[in-house]
């Protein structure tokens, strides 16, 4: 049905996958945080394109000048130590992309997500892939795989995990999902259901659109 | 040089004819009410302007200038006939680009480049103001910037930009005139000034007032200026500009104009010949009481202290958007500092850019040539003019 997320643009260059459809999940004119923003590229399609208000956190200097060189509102911080310094519920939706397995503390990040943010978008790599899961049983090694390309000694993926894993962190912290994206080979998504075994095997990543468990108070289903 | 070791001819430290710039008079009807409960009318701003300013006034750009700098921001200085102090960064074609921004930047209350200060005569007797002149606050600094402002007909500056002090106004502005201030950029400032920085500004008005030309502020009375006190009070005060890499790169150990250490108190090293200039050169172009008051505004200062000690109260509900610049070898006005800003900003919800920039230059590095830091103000700017839709 969802065939193929369409490429969405900003300066000519395509937006990669996940990006975009995490760009989808975002309604126009939002207040929106970005943590871990990178080069900024997500944060100049929704400036542009979704006319949002849009801020990032980026962990590397060099990455927030290049950001605020293109004219993004982009502050140089630690998702790990920096979050708790804003207020709650001030963005309609904070996006952590590609990096909830880079944080120390997962689920202090994702608890001071759900304040911070009306809605949360959380995308990973899904480390229960059958690619990683064949690599390890057949080699007895770490998996190098192109989504996870470090070595297990130089890796920023500290806290590495599969989509079942994050659905118990998720609902440890009371959030209710909305809405979750399978990433298929990379190039495009779509709609899982996350208890489901088969996302779990067959999904190079995950994107989930979550809210604070208040909520989903009248939903007696969540 | 020359000038400078002669200190016995006093000479007015007036701009000359050629390019004193704008005046604005503002007469006993229009005093600047001061937070020390004084007033201080009739009183006078000058500042330059550059660049034109467009049909609906929005593409106006507030430059808040430094301790020793002044408003020929982007021309030649008429004393010293130096290039603008921050050329680099404001004229055609630059990052505040003036073929698009109407450029303004005037002398700071208590200064000395025209606008009121010690060195002016006070109406009221006749004579200079000399300590008599009520002390002055970065925060009537920017209530007289208002009133500037505000005869130039512009409600809304889609800029206030500056660096050190000039920082400390930028964030005054963005406090007191939050919609006023469409976009506010501190550059390697603080919302305070540290025990450290008063200690050091205290060094140097110590200087100043022991040097038995100081006169107890009167030696224009007297026909004499306090230089060498002025020039030792810039000298320590240049090293807290710059850092230690900096020094050794250019400097080292090596000795001035000689093969042998003199075995007196000669300049023997370049470091102590480029010190003496720096001060020799500065009481060229300085008042000491200026010099005075104005590092007792810096101390003052205490942005947290007007809001209840919570520096994020006084940005509460802000609609401005900040980008704050440090770089990593300032100590000065170190990054510590400047990020406490961008937490107190992110805080009050506010939308902010914070920027560190890899230089081993010091504080001094925001006047230089930085690339990174000229990408940053074009980026930030360009993004505020266009979002304001500013061609």
């Amino acid at each position: 049905m969802n065939r193929q997320t369409p490429i969405a643009r900003t300066s000519g260059a395509p937006l990669r996958p996940d990006l975009a459809a995490i760009a989808e999940m975002i309604p126009p004119g939002a207040r929106v945080l970005d943590i871990g923003c990178g080069d900024g590229s997500l944060l100049e399609y929704l400036v542009r394109v979704k006319n949002v208000d849009g801020r990032g956190l980026e962990l590397s200097q060099q990455n927030v000048n290049q950001c605020v060189a293109r004219g993004l509102s982009v502050v140089q911080g630690d998702a790990d130590t920096d979050l708790s310094e804003y207020p709650s519920g001030v963005f309609d939706i904070v996006i952590l992309s590609q990096t909830i397995q880079a944080t120390r503390h997962p689920s202090h990040v994702l608890r001071d997500l759900l304040r911070i943010g009306k809605r949360i978008i959380v995308s990973f790599p899904n480390f229960g892939h059958w690619r990683i899961r064949l690599s390890l049983l057949l080699t007895g090694r770490m998996p190098v795989t192109r989504t996870l390309g470090h070595a297990w000694h130089d890796t920023p993926n500290i806290h590495l995990c599969t989509i079942a894993d994050f659905l118990s962190l998720a609902q440890a912290a009371g959030a209710h999902i909305e809405k979750a994206l399978a990433l298929i080979n990379n190039q495009r998504t779509r709609p899982m259901q996350p208890n489901a075994w088969g996302p779990n095997l067959f999904a190079e990543g995950a994107i989930f659109l979550l809210a604070k468990g208040e909520r989903s108070e009248g939903r007696p289903n969540q | 040089m020359s000038d400078a070791a002669s200190p016995r001819f006093f000479r007015p430290l007036t701009a000359p004819a050629e390019n004193p710039g704008h005046v604005l008079e503002l007469g006993p009807e229009q005093p600047l009410v001061l937070d020390s409960g004084k007033r201080l009318a009739p009183f006078t701003i000058a500042y330059m302007t550059y660049g034109t300013l467009n049909a609906a006034r929005s593409n106006a750009v507030l430059v808040c200038h430094a301790l020793s700098g002044d408003q020929f921001v982007a021309s030649t200085h008429p004393l010293t006939g130096k290039p603008g102090w921050w050329n680099y960064v404001v004229g055609p074609g630059r990052p505040i680009d003036t073929n698009r921004f109407f450029v303004i930047c005037a002398n700071v209350v208590g200064g000395c480049m025209g606008t009121t200060g010690p060195s002016e005569i006070d109406p009221s007797t006749g004579e200079p103001y000399g300590l008599t002149f009520p002390i002055v606050t970065i925060r009537d600094m920017v209530r007289a910037q208002a009133m500037l402002v505000d005869a130039l007909g512009i409600e809304q500056l889609l800029c206030v930009l500056g660096g050190s002090m000039g920082g400390m106004q930028v964030l005054q502005w963005a406090a007191s005139y939050p919609e006023r201030v469409y976009s506010a950029m501190p550059i390697a400032t603080a919302a305070r000034h540290s025990a450290q920085n008063i200690a050091f500004h205290e060094v140097g008005r110590q200087a100043i007032m022991a040097d038995p030309d100081w006169k107890g502020g009167d030696y224009a009375l007297a026909g004499v200026k306090p230089s060498k006190g002025l020039a030792v009070a810039r000298m320590a005060a240049h090293i807290t500009y710059l850092s230690e890499a900096a020094l050794q790169r250019k400097f080292g150990r090596e000795l001035h104009d000689r093969n042998a250490l003199s075995f007196g108190f000669d300049a023997d090293f370049q470091i102590e010949s480029y010190l003496r200039h720096q001060g020799m050169t500065f009481v060229d172009r300085f008042d000491a009481n200026s010099y005075l008051y104005i590092t007792r505004a810096m101390d003052y200062f205490d942005l947290a202290a007007d809001y209840g000690g919570v520096l994020a109260e006084a940005f509460r509900g802000t609609k401005t958007r900040f980008c704050l610049v440090s770089f990593t070898s300032d100590w000065l006005f170190p990054t510590s500092e400047n990020k406490r800003i961008a937490h107190a900003l992110n805080a009050a919800a506010a939308n902010v850019s914070f920027v560190e920039i890899e230089s081993d230059r010091g504080h001094d590095a925001f006047l230089l040539d930085e690339p990174e830091l000229f990408d940053t103000i074009s980026g930030f700017v360009g993004a505020a003019a266009s979002v304001k839709g500013i061609g």
